[in-house]
């Protein structure tokens, strides 16, 4: 039974719940069935697939995470980039990164294949860790210690964009991460021009 | 209809019958014009953005940059977007009822309210007192009064969502309808219902950031604000969905006379929006460090993502009602006929379309898509999300609103639409300029381009970063679409603000003659034919199988769904192939 013909600016007649026509009996069917499968791929992910954004996650008083930033970058350090370390820490360590206004700190020299325990906190606002060109974003937020498994896929030189609103320096706040190979070289290098240049100054 | 003659002062529209009550009138009337004025602000700050992220023009500098990109945030999506919806609202309660406004002084003393809410924020923002863009994240602190003025409006459109609902009760007592109220209505009240949730959770987040900003509250938690102020934030945009849909089914009827094909699933829908709204803040968090994977998936999804289910259904209820339509005024002819020879010069109408298109398939896919737990990794905060949104509440709310301002302007201000050659194209150039716009920006962001950045060219950063060249492809193409863009949504603004002010009043109306200024579906209100049960009865018979009355729309929902699916998997390939994270 249909209701009769009528649009949407009509009052509805008294009992408008009528059974709906078979196609769209079976839309529904379908977008339901599919938003099942949407559903379901999240799971499945955590199970089967190799990113999620899951980690540990406490909270953490920003000033003692910074101070252990610190303590870890001293421990590891093997050189320095325009004032900043260069921490080379073992497979399988503890690995901090604090977002400030307007930095990234340290730098990391991490080996590719090797898996670490990447803390992420912020000293002052909200950062956004934004791994460039891998595009890999995670939100800091200062007071919760982000710690995430992370594994790299190959050797690079990479850059960690601010993509989180931070203050009116937000655009200059890049890092690096240095990820090197078996030989001990990253493969690629895209800071090659700028930091050639700079050093020949 | 009811027959009996109203006791409260109105007059009789002579275009549809309903009765416009008078005290109801200035109130649309008012509301819409603020959202005019509102739109132009944001318009113009939408141009100087544009201009400043495609780097190639690189426009703004830094401090204006951000503190536009404030302005906008907040003329578009809150000022713009809500003073409209305060209008729907009263339009809907009243003309739509035949009914009178419950209380129109409290309602002009809500309109007071928003209106000096927005006086301080606009006040803050452009004074460089709020630089802290629309979301405000604490700890970033802006100006007592920014807060203040927020909570102004909020209380403001608390209360107009309330006297709707007043309204909805005393035209049911006054026996202003018979039976339920009609489908558009429905859609204006879940919108409201969510505007309810929606603004109670603004109350728990801007009240205490307000006594903080003045010193009461020692700190306010940044990840607790995140996540109720998204609470704030995301429900609201179920608001828009809510009241676009019910714009659609309006210019439907209006324009060609769309159909209901099942009040029981329009309206089911509906519920839905409602049901599984509350948390859908999750979207927001989704790599943020305060929640588990659990609470993550649980709160984006519900297990089975109804409210998008419920977008879906409109997704066919919408053009199939339309198709449905034109079938029964005897556009008869093939799968497309009824689209081929629907009125496409009808702003009206090419607007919903537009609105419905790439809300659905640009707006609706990305949306989804990034908003899943482990594929949000490679869109967080990168240009793919604003690259989403002027997709659903740009393309397809804001682009819902100015179709339905061409009918309004005849209807209620009873003014002819002035440039009507511009009204013509107007959808157009927004249309084209948005789905652009937001193209570009998706591709941008696919890249790695961030959202809410000044310089991408990273020339005072202590690091390079080189990105891939097509990135400046993507910007122009951005840039050209944005400009486009508000080209368009300037050419509403001069159409509106001339029809209102200085438009040619609308005396005598004779139907069935076309006007100029005045949308056909009007002059010329689409009839269905004769026999119209019969034929709907004929339409609807078993032997025409699955396809039934709307062969069309099952078509064009598959190529939908293909592309849905396609795109989906697509971004599953593709997080695949970045480092392992967990
Ligand atoms: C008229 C055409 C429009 C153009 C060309 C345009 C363009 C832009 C651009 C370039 C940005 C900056 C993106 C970034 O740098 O992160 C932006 C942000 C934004 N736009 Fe629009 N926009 C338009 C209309 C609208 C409308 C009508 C709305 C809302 C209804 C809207 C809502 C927003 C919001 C919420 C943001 C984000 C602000 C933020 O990140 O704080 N826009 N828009
Ligand atoms: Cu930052
Ligand atoms: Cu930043």
């Amino acid at each position: 039974m249909l209701t009769k013909v009528h649009s949407g600016l009509d009052p509805a007649p008294g009992v408008w719940w009528k059974p709906a026509h078979k196609a769209e009996k079976v839309w529904v069917g379908i977008a339901f069935a599919w938003c099942m499968v949407l559903f379901a791929m999240m799971p499945l992910w955590h199970w089967k697939g190799g990113q999620n954004p899951s980690g540990i996650r406490r909270r953490v008083d920003p000033q003692k995470f910074f101070a252990r930033t610190v303590e870890f970058a001293t421990q590891y350090k093997i050189g320095e980039d325009r004032g900043i370390p260069i921490v080379a820490p073992p497979a399988g360590a503890e690995v901090y990164l604090t977002g400030m206004t307007y930095q990234w700190y340290p730098i990391l020299q991490l080996q590719a294949g090797a898996t670490y325990r990447l803390h992420m906190s912020s000293l002052d606002f909200n950062h956004g860790f934004s791994l460039y060109p891998m595009n890999v974003n995670f939100q800091v937020v200062p007071g919760y210690d982000y710690a995430l498994q992370v594994t790299p896929t190959a050797a690079g030189d990479f850059r960690i964009i601010c993509n989180e609103f931070c203050g009116i320096g937000h655009h200059t706040m890049v890092g690096r991460v240095i990820v090197v190979d078996g030989a001990g070289k990253p493969l690629a290098d895209n800071a090659h021009a700028v930091i050639r240049d700079r050093e020949a100054k | 209809m009811s027959t009996a003659a109203p006791a409260f002062p109105h007059r009789i529209c002579p275009a549809t019958g309903r009765v416009v009550a008078a005290a109801a009138e200035p109130l649309i009337k008012v509301n819409a014009v603020v959202a005019v004025v509102s739109l132009l602000i944001g318009a113009v700050a939408a141009l100087l953005l544009v201009l400043t992220r495609w780097q190639a023009v690189h426009l703004l500098p830094a401090v204006w940059y951000y503190r536009i990109l404030g302005v906008h945030g907040m003329n578009m999506l809150i000022f713009f977007i809500i003073y409209f919806e305060m209008a729907v609202l009263w339009f809907a309660g009243t003309i739509l009822l035949n009914a009178r406004p419950a209380n129109p002084k409290l309602g002009w003393f809500s309109f007071g309210l928003m209106l000096a809410g927005t006086v301080l924020v606009e006040w803050a923002q452009w004074s460089g007192k709020a630089d802290v863009l629309f979301t405000s994240y604490p700890p970033l602190q802006a100006h007592p009064l920014f807060y203040l003025g927020i909570i102004l409006f909020a209380v403001g459109a608390l209360t107009v969502t309330g006297l709707f609902f007043a309204t909805l009760v005393i035209a049911k007592r006054e026996q202003r309808y018979e039976g339920s109220v009609p489908l558009v209505v429905y859609g204006a009240v879940t919108a409201a219902i969510i505007a309810v949730i929606t603004l109670l959770h603004g109350a728990i987040i801007y009240i205490p950031t307000f006594l903080w900003s003045i010193g009461l509250i020692k700190s306010i938690d940044p990840q607790i604000y995140r996540m109720i102020w998204w609470a704030l934030g995301h429900s609201s945009q179920q608001i828009n969905v809510a009241a676009m849909v019910a714009v659609w089914y309006m210019l439907s009827a209006l324009t060609i006379g769309g159909v209901v094909l099942n009040e029981k699933v329009s309206r089911s829908a509906f519920v839905l929006y409602v049901l599984f709204i509350s948390m859908a803040s999750a979207h927001h968090l989704l790599v943020d460090p305060g929640f588990g994977p659990a609470w993550k998936i649980v709160n984006t999804s519900y297990f089975m993502y109804m409210a998008v289910l419920a977008s879906m259904i409109h997704g066919f209820t919408v053009p199939a009602g339309m198709e449905l339509g034109m079938r029964l005024r005897g556009y008869t002819d093939g799968l497309f006929g009824w689209l081929r020879r629907a009125p496409w010069g009808d702003p009206g109408f090419s607007a919903l379309v537009f609105s419905v298109v790439v809300f659905g398939f640009v707006g609706g896919i990305t949306g989804v898509t990034i908003g899943t737990e482990q594929i949000n990794i490679i869109a967080h905060n990168t240009m793919r999300i604003p690259g989403h949104f002027h997709a659903t509440v740009v393309s397809g709310t804001a682009m819902a609103f100015m179709g339905a301002t061409y009918y309004l302007l005849p209807l209620v201000f009873q003014r002819k639409v002035a440039f009507w050659g511009l009204a013509k194209a107007q959808p157009y150039m927004f249309a084209i300029g948005m789905l652009l716009l937001s193209m570009g920006m998706t591709f941008a962001g696919s890249f790695g381009v961030p959202r809410r950045h000044w310089d991408i060219s990273f020339s005072q950063a202590l690091f390079d970063v080189q990105f891939n060249p097509a990135v400046d492809i993507t910007l122009a193409v951005m840039g050209i679409g944005g400009i486009l863009a508000v080209t368009g949504a300037l050419s509403f603004i001069a159409i509106a603000v001339k029809s209102v002010f200085f438009g040619e009043k609308i005396t005598t109306w004779e139907t069935g003659k076309a006007i100029v200024g005045i949308p056909q579906g009007l002059t010329n209100p689409p009839v269905h034919v004769a026999h119209v049960d019969q034929l709907n009865d004929e339409l609807h018979a078993e032997s025409r199988g699955i396809a039934g009355a709307t062969p069309g729309t099952l078509v064009l929902v598959a190529v939908f769904l293909l592309a849905f699916v396609v795109y989906y998997f697509t971004n599953w390939k593709l997080l695949s192939f970045l480092w392992k994270v967990g």
